[in-house]
């Protein structure tokens, strides 16, 4: 049987704080206070900072998701106390680094950089193991403070910092049309810079040539698009463009937060079918997420944590007997007709994909719902979603007579994890264990992971409609381990 | 209580999501003028 494995995966985060601003909400907030934006910069976390935080190198793979069960809260004082940039899974990159991955990934003149901040990055970046002289020429020579002073006071270009310092400005492309706008523009172009990062990563740990990757999926939440069509896509072309995948094609799968469970079911499906041998899921950083949270961050005196652009990459192909295998026949999904309750939604993702492949909820070794970091949610009243999801999936075993009521808390613990993913919409998705899960099957720690995500397709106002769609991941039987 | 009640539902994602409240109070009479569901992540 041609199973559908999946062979690696890659996570980035970019460290952004100086487009914090940029983010949705501080952006909306500083145009009605712009005394604001001092506040904001004054709960700016550092480089190190961002790197020691111990969610983000669980995020990379240097420590287990389970290991902050032992790292006392608050985790943003409580560091890690090794600056690794690096990880099993891929890399926590400085912003200087990502301004000139974002200027190699321009390919229309929409980044213009200060003359004197390029040796800067070309300094950094030419010693990055992804990117070679052909992309650092793409930096070019950069242009005088003067000229992009007098493209932001005479072209509505958007500024781009360094701190406090002006290091260049972001262009718009139309002077009418508003999906061509600088903003607009800025949080496409951080979705491809973002989201081709993250596949040189991941070809580059599963040492797969660009040239065998067949398609490609974005599950990013940019709206690529222009007047006439808004929205119109395929960010993934654009993304294997930069990585070198000349024989591939691509598409995006849109399902809000959910789309990467989607993209992984259809790239599944797509080798399993014979259609593709290697497809590629990605999805790049969501600029509007950032500081989404942050009135919760000053209110209580902490630093804002919402500074990184998340990016993810999975790699699935053809049975190779050693990869752990994504088991179609137990896809589930929140269909059309479902109700919209909690229990409602959670037995279509969990109980009817479970009993349809004659599981029990006790028989999977380890969930993974939407995996958001508490410590960024919490502070503004939003709850802690990862654990929300293992007490209604507990409730379910205890509706199924598999636990006593009593044991809710201790099924929570041994089933569920806490979050640690950046709240970047898709990046949550369940997804950020999938590294972490791949690992404990091929060391024969675990048999098999329960993926699964909701996405809140609502808040397009097209429908009231729920969403979210599941997977169970499952050891490769060929396996020796 | 809510028979003929006017009501504007706000739902939550991860809570109860608004087409819940609404069949919810409907079935007990309520007129629901709006309804509307968020998501806080």
């Amino acid at each position: 049987m041609n199973e559908p494995v999946i062979k690696g995966c890659a996570y980035l985060l970019a460290h952004a704080p100086d487009f914090v601003r940029y983010g949705s909400k501080p952006e909306r907030e500083i145009e009605k206070n712009s005394a604001l934006l001092d506040d904001i910069n004054r709960h700016l976390r550092s480089f190190e900072e961002a790197v020691t935080y111990p969610p983000n190198q669980v995020f990379i793979g240097n420590l287990n998701p389970d290991e902050l069960n032992d790292i006392p809260d608050p985790w943003y004082k409580n560091p890690v106390k090794q600056l690794l940039r690096e990880g099993k899974y891929g890399e926590i990159m400085p912003e200087v680094e990502f301004y000139g991955v974002l200027k190699i990934a321009d390919e229309f003149d929409l980044v213009w950089l200060d003359e004197g901040f390029i040796p800067r990055i070309r300094e950094k970046l030419a010693q990055h193991p992804l990117f070679n002289e052909k992309d650092l020429q793409k930096l070019d020579k950069g242009h005088s403070p003067e000229a992009i002073k007098r493209k932001i006071d005479n072209e509505v270009s958007a500024p781009l910092y360094y701190g406090s310092t002006v290091i260049g400005c972001f262009n718009r492309h139309h002077d009418e049309d508003v999906t061509l706008f600088a903003t607009v523009l800025m949080e496409n172009l951080i979705g491809k810079a973002s989201g081709a990062l993250v596949v040189r990563h991941l070809l580059h740990k599963t040492k797969l040539a660009p040239e065998k990757v067949g398609y490609l999926l974005s599950c990013s939440e940019e709206a690529v698009g222009d007047r006439y069509n808004r929205g119109g896509g395929n960010l993934a072309k654009a993304i294997g463009e930069m990585c070198g995948c000349s024989n591939a094609t691509g598409s995006d799968v849109k399902a809000f937060c959910s789309a990467p469970i989607y993209a992984l079911v259809h790239a599944a499906s797509l080798v399993k079918s014979g259609v593709f041998d290697n497809v590629v899921v990605v999805g790049g950083g969501c600029l509007p997420k950032l500081g989404m949270k942050y009135q919760g961050h000053l209110s209580h005196e902490m630093p804002i944590i919402e500074d990184v652009l998340g990016g993810i990459a999975f790699l699935v192909g053809k049975d190779d007997g050693i990869n752990p295998v994504i088991r179609l026949d137990s896809v589930g999904f929140h269909s059309i007709g479902t109700s919209s309750s909690q229990q409602a939604i959670m037995e279509s993702l969990v109980l009817k994909p479970l009993q349809k492949i004659g599981l029990k909820l006790s028989d999977v070794d380890k969930y993974a719902t939407e995996m958001h970091n508490p410590e960024v949610t919490l502070p503004q009243g939003s709850g802690n979603v990862p654990l929300n999801n293992y007490r209604m999936i507990a409730a379910l075993a205890v509706l199924q007579k598999e636990i006593a009521k009593k044991d809710i808390d201790a099924f929570v613990r041994q089933y569920g994890m806490p979050g640690f993913a950046p709240t970047q919409g898709h990046i949550p998705a369940a997804v950020p264990y999938l590294g972490h899960a791949i690992d404990a099957m091929k060391t024969g720690k675990m048999k098999n992971a329960m993926f699964l995500a909701k996405g809140s397709l609502f808040l397009g106002r097209m429908s009231h409609l729920s969403d979210g769609m599941s997977f169970l991941l499952e050891k490769n039987h060929a396996a020796k381990n | 209580m809510f028979e003929n009640k006017k009501i504007i539902v706000f739902g939550e994602r991860d809570g109860v999501p608004g087409p819940v409240i609404v069949e919810l109070l409907q079935s007990i009479g309520a007129d629901i003028v709006y309804s509307v569901t968020e998501c806080f992540v």
